[in-house]
């Protein structure tokens, strides 16, 4: 077997994501494991990757791999496949990295598996265990054919170094007309304001169900009495009522706090893999049916606004009695 | 301008299951649109309104069933509507659906492909990615705001790292995100309407699909089997009746959280 590993970067660190899939990888025991890094001006990345696991590293490096966008690194990641007999591509979950898994499964008429949680090979063979139905199933899936995708859910694993060092290899870059059509006009920079919701022992986190921006202030007033942090959905914060920093989800913060507390949030997986590992977790939700209770630890079905304001009021009145 | 809008026909949340025969989603019962999939076909009627000119197509690939959906997208207001339906597709994965439904979005050449940001029953979020490689078309993903000039279209879209603007020239392939907007409820007028615009039916032999290319046949992936996920310890579900409030405040405090 010879897998592939997409190592995504950002600035001038490869992602964790990309390394603990890497280190997922290396402990299957099951072959060769590469890692492609594509860019611009990334090859001092590349040797990183040996510490987590890659024998060796190939490097595309090009200015036109300089945006963070899927379609030329689709036509990178098909030609070493193509030329270096490349069996099974992984993947660590990412805006970037789902693009580019789809374009290539169309590319190479390759099955893609998304969301895995755990790989293992049976007799020669991978099969991957994907949750379903808002995690209430776990499905064991396999592929037809070669090559073979994988994308993993994000924080499935923790990346591991067992040391080692990998080849760089540099890998020409040739690109589709179509796959360099696509432009980057203003590129996502870290937005840093408001306080890291990361190091927050308690969350306190609106959604969609608020109703409208201003009714934020619930939700500060709850965490400012159980001294704890701000944090908002990527809905909200899409539709501008929050902001960017205090997003908690995929495209946002992954967070553990000792509690966690979802006000008007429907828990699509979106949300659910930035606070899944949160000790504790409170849910207060009108929607009876809303995935976020099939993972909370208490699940209140109720309106936030009358709900929220109240268990303020009662917070506030334990801290005063116990002081 | 030319829109097709790819939609597809979800089983109703409640009554989701695995068939365990098949393995596969049961997709017998009552369904609907995918509700992510209202937020493409809104942005589509608006871009529409916006350059007062064109057509929105509505393209789905699904049982019979599908053309509940496809109805009520012309409700909606979308000019026409196309399903692709066969029995040998059933069961198809992503190599397969980006296959057959890449051949029925060439033949309507539209000027710009928009989908929804995932399914609701498979939490698939990919499908974008494949169609436009089957096409051969630039795209762009998760799009919160979208603008068409000038034979190109702009989108501003959020990743792990904050917010990129990036610029494709038509022909396209967009996905929104369902921040993107509010979709329209149908109406009366609409759904009246709606009848009368045309619906097709196209077969994998319209499309000149090969039945080893569709379905089961066609696909890579496959199910091995089911199992429980596992327990997540205690959960307890209270119904608001005027004390919520106290019940999560004895919780908190069993907890030693506040």
């Amino acid at each position: 077997m010879s897998i592939l590993v997409f190592l995504e970067h950002h600035g001038n660190e490869l992602q964790k994501g990309s390394l603990s899939v890497l280190s997922k990888a290396a402990s299957l025991g099951a072959g060769d494991v590469y890692g492609v890094v594509a860019g611009s001006g990334v090859r001092e990345l590349a040797s990183g990757a040996g510490k987590y696991g890659a024998s060796k590293v190939f490097v595309a490096d090009d200015p036109a791999l300089e945006a963070p966008l899927p379609q030329p690194r689709v036509d990178v990641i098909a030609t070493l496949v193509r030329e270096q007999s490349i069996d099974t591509v992984l993947l660590a979950q990412s805006v970037l990295a789902a693009d580019v898994a789809a374009g290539l499964s169309a590319r190479l008429d390759a099955g893609l598996n998304w969301e895995l949680v755990d790989i293992e090979e049976q007799d020669g063979k991978l099969v991957g265990t994907r949750p379903a139905l808002a995690d209430s199933v776990y499905v064991q899936v396999g592929w037809k054919g070669e090559p073979c995708i994988g994308i993993f859910r994000s924080g499935t694993f923790d990346p591991k170094e067992t040391g080692g060092e990998a080849e760089v290899v540099d890998t020409p870059v040739q690109l589709e007309d179509f796959s360099t059509a696509a432009t980057m006009i203003e590129q996502a920079h870290e937005e840093q304001q408001g306080p890291s919701i990361e190091d927050a022992d308690v969350i306190v986190a609106g959604g969609r169900g608020l109703g409208g921006p201003e009714n934020f202030t619930l939700v500060e007033e709850l965490a400012k009495a159980l001294g704890g942090a701000v944090a908002a959905t990527r809905a909200v914060v899409d539709a501008g009522w929050y902001p960017y920093a205090t997003q908690v989800g995929q495209t946002g913060k992954t967070v553990s706090p000792k509690l966690y507390v979802a006000c008007g949030i429907s828990g699509a997986i979106q949300h659910k893999v930035g606070m899944q590992s949160s000790s504790v977790i409170v849910a207060i939700n009108k929607d009876p049916n809303a995935p976020i209770f099939e993972y909370s630890d208490l699940g209140v079905v109720g309106d936030v606004h009358e709900v929220v304001p109240k268990l303020t009021e009662l917070v506030k009145q334990r801290k005063r009695s116990a002081s | 301008m030319k829109i097709a809008v790819c939609v597809k026909h979800v089983p109703e949340a409640a009554s989701r299951r695995i068939d365990p025969s098949t393995k596969r989603l049961d997709r017998s019962g009552e369904g609907a649109l995918n509700a992510f999939d209202a937020n493409a076909l809104e942005e589509a009627l608006r871009l529409k309104d916006a350059s007062g000119e064109g057509e929105v197509v509505a393209v789905s690939m699904g049982p019979q069933k599908a053309s509940d959906t496809l109805r009520k997208a012309l409700a909606m207001g979308a000019d026409r509507a196309v399903l692709v339906s066969d029995e040998s597709a059933a069961g198809s994965d992503l190599v397969a659906t980006s296959y057959a439904l890449g051949k029925a979005l060439a033949r309507e050449e539209p000027d710009l492909v928009l989908l929804g940001q995932q399914a609701s029953d498979s939490d698939g979020a990919v499908l974008w990615a494949a169609i436009a490689e089957r096409l051969r078309r630039p795209m762009i993903s998760q799009v919160a705001e979208l603008t068409a000039s000038d034979g190109k279209v702009r989108g501003k879209r959020q990743t792990e790292f904050g917010y990129d603007v990036i610029e494709a020239p038509l022909p396209a392939v967009v996905a929104v995100s369902d921040a993107i907007n509010e979709p329209r409820y149908p109406s009366l007028k609409g759904i009246m309407g709606a009848k009368k615009k045309p619906q097709e039916t196209l077969s994998l032999d319209d499309l000149g699909v090969e039945s080893e290319r569709a379905g089961e046949a066609g696909s890579k992936t496959e199910v091995l089997g089911l199992t429980d996920p596992p327990a997540r310890g205690d959960s307890r579900r209270i119904e608001d009746d005027g004390n919520a409030a106290e019940q999560i405040a004895e919780f908190l405090a069993e907890k030693r959280l506040i």
